[in-house]
């Protein structure tokens, strides 16, 4: 398959279960909610380090918040429910908290088959020593919490829900400049997109992992098939002109919207073609066997 | 199918107890079963057919027209479907009631709401003393759900009221959420005195500051982000409070004798 001149690979990209859960942080103004989201949702690019996956999912107009207010969007992803509440607690508690006029509300009610109510500020509203109010209105319960720019507001609980992770593709280049060039297009395409998130830095990433290493004590080490100074050296996935490698790792509240993701960033991508140096698009997996979810570029992008 | 109307036809001499009478209880009853219901009036027990004249097959949109002063507890403990209620409503109206909708156009007598836990009470005229809280022997009021009235209200609204939301476009008397657990109750008129005696927890809206005795304190002007929130989710409500678009308030706390963590706010 050849989409203006870029070769899709004949692969697919390998997806894991994850649980995701979503948080609408509203401030003063949106200078303000970015700010906290930026905090809560930073050092969270992959879960075997940081312990979640994060990433802003869109910026909110006053119209679509509870409170009227500016707001951003937040999706956060673990591997398990467990990781996912502890995560979010401490990230509630040290970004949002402590953000001056911001408030935290539900980011899922209703629309996924399975929803678990998890801890916003159930917990976090001891902070109030006694003097923290609850407030109920339209069957959700909401936390006043007294902190000395005012009062911290918010909803007692977030919904979680199964999710998608590990969504990804690579893009192969000429040059460093142009991949990053092509990365830049592809994430400016699927920021708009909604439910889905790329954690990584900017939303992309340099180090591509393969599994396992030659030192004992390492899980992961360098995706060396794709990496471009090592082509004479090892069995190299490149061909002689590719000269950089990136890539864009999607997570998302369902296979469905990672779908859709990559195709919107695959097609940016595609468009900047061969005489911007973009030549290849492949994808990482693992040959199957780890992940449940395969998304096949070619059926993605047919 | 058309909705169950009882037309009261005879003004008793006693007070009837109409808590039988709920669209729950009578959902698959028949007219002639219906009419059978004992209803106990005074110290004698009364077919509903002596007192009301029955039509309509709908028990899930209950009328009751022509209502007067004497019938109490209507809607006790209901848990579906809608009450309508033409003419005055006894004491007890909504008494523990659990779900549905209740709307009567005339005035209730004391206790209206009491023990309420869920569902809306829509009062289009006055209510008597105690909306909303408990009874006697009962350590909690009104559990949860809505009320809305468009006149006035007695002594002691919202006493022990523990959850839930009294919404009075009129004036309230004295003692108006005097030991009060939790929940809201808005006033758009004035107040008696003892204004929160002993309130508890729980937050009382006010549109003009009323006489505060001294262990309730001011805690200076505040633009507090639950307003909004909470005015928003009155927007759709039939009630003068859904306009309201202010989140300026002065914030007094106390009642400082009863632990002093509840809040009276006055928008300024």
């Amino acid at each position: 398959m050849i989409i203006n001149g870029v070769t899709i690979d004949d692969t697919f990209a390998e997806a894991f279960g994850m649980r995701g859960t979503r948080v609408i942080i509203t401030a003063q103004n949106h200078k303000w909610a970015n700010t906290a989201a930026a905090a809560m949702t930073g050092f969270a690019t992959s879960v075997i380090a940081c312990g979640v996956e994060a990433g802003i999912e869109r910026e909110l107009d006053p119209s679509e918040t509870p409170d009227g207010r500016p707001g951003v969007s937040i999706l956060m992803f673990a591997m398990g429910s467990a990781v996912l509440m502890k995560q979010l607690e401490t990230r509630m508690g040290q970004c949002i908290l402590t953000c001056p006029t911001t408030a935290a509300f539900s980011g899922i009610d209703a629309g996924y088959p399975e929803i678990t109510r998890i801890a916003l500020c159930k917990n976090l509203r001891f902070f109030g020593d006694g003097f923290q109010i609850s407030k109920q209105f339209g069957g959700k319960r909401y936390w006043r919490v007294p902190v000395m720019d005012g009062e911290f507001l918010a909803e007692e609980t977030t919904g979680m829900v199964r999710a998608v992770g590990g969504g990804n593709f690579l893009i192969l280049a000429e040059s460093q400049p142009q991949a990053l060039a092509a990365c830049e297009a592809a994430i400016e395409a699927m920021k708009k997109m909604p439910n889905v998130i790329m954690p990584f830095p900017g939303g992309v990433v340099r180090s591509g992992s393969k599994v396992g290493s030659k030192y004992k004590s390492l899980i992961a080490s360098t995706n060396d098939a794709f990496c471009p100074t090592l082509k004479g050296i090892t069995k190299t996935g490149l061909s002689p002109e590719i000269e950089s490698v990136m890539e864009i790792v999607i997570d998302g509240l369902s296979a469905d919207d990672i779908n859709q993701a990559m195709r919107a960033g695959i097609a940016a991508a595609c468009e900047l073609g061969p005489t911007k140096g973009i030549k290849r698009i492949s994808a990482g997996n693992y040959g199957g066997k780890l992940g449940p979810y395969h998304f096949k570029l070619r059926e993605i992008m047919a | 199918m058309r909705a169950l109307t009882l037309t009261l036809k005879t003004q008793t001499q006693q007070r009837v107890d109409c808590s039988p009478l709920t669209p729950d209880n009578l959902a698959g009853q028949s007219l002639a079963e219906i009419a059978a219901i004992e209803l106990q009036c005074g110290n004698q027990k009364l077919c509903a057919d002596t007192l009301f004249d029955i039509s309509g097959d709908d028990a899930n949109d209950l009328v009751i027209r022509n209502s007067s002063a004497k019938l109490d507890y209507i809607g006790h403990g209901m848990k579906s479907g809608s009450i309508t209620v033409h003419g005055d409503a006894g004491s007890y109206l909504g008494f523990q009631m659990k779900k549905g909708q209740i709307t009567l156009h005339g005035n209730a007598d004391a206790y209206t709401a009491s023990g309420m836990a869920g569902g809306t009470l829509h009062v289009h005229g006055s209510v008597g003393d105690f909306l909303a809280s408990a009874i006697p022997g009962d350590r909690k009021g009104m559990k949860g759900g809505l009320v809305i009235v468009t006149g006035n209200a007695g002594d002691r609204v919202g006493d022990q009221m523990r959850r839930g939301i009294v919404l009075i476009e009129g004036n309230a008397g004295t003692y108006c959420a005097s030991r009060m657990l939790a929940g809201t109750i808005g006033v758009m008129g004035t107040v008696g005195d003892y204004v929160g005696f002993g309130m508890r927890r729980g937050t009382l809206l006010l549109f003009s500051t009323p006489a505060l005795h001294s262990t309730i304190q001011d805690c200076g002007n505040h633009t507090l982000p639950f307003i909004n929130l909470m005015f928003k989710s009155f927007r759709n409500m039939p009630s003068k409070f859904a306009g309201i678009n202010k989140n300026r308030v002065q914030r007094y706390a106390g009642d400082l004798a009863n632990d002093g963590k509840a809040e009276i706010l006055i928008f300024t």
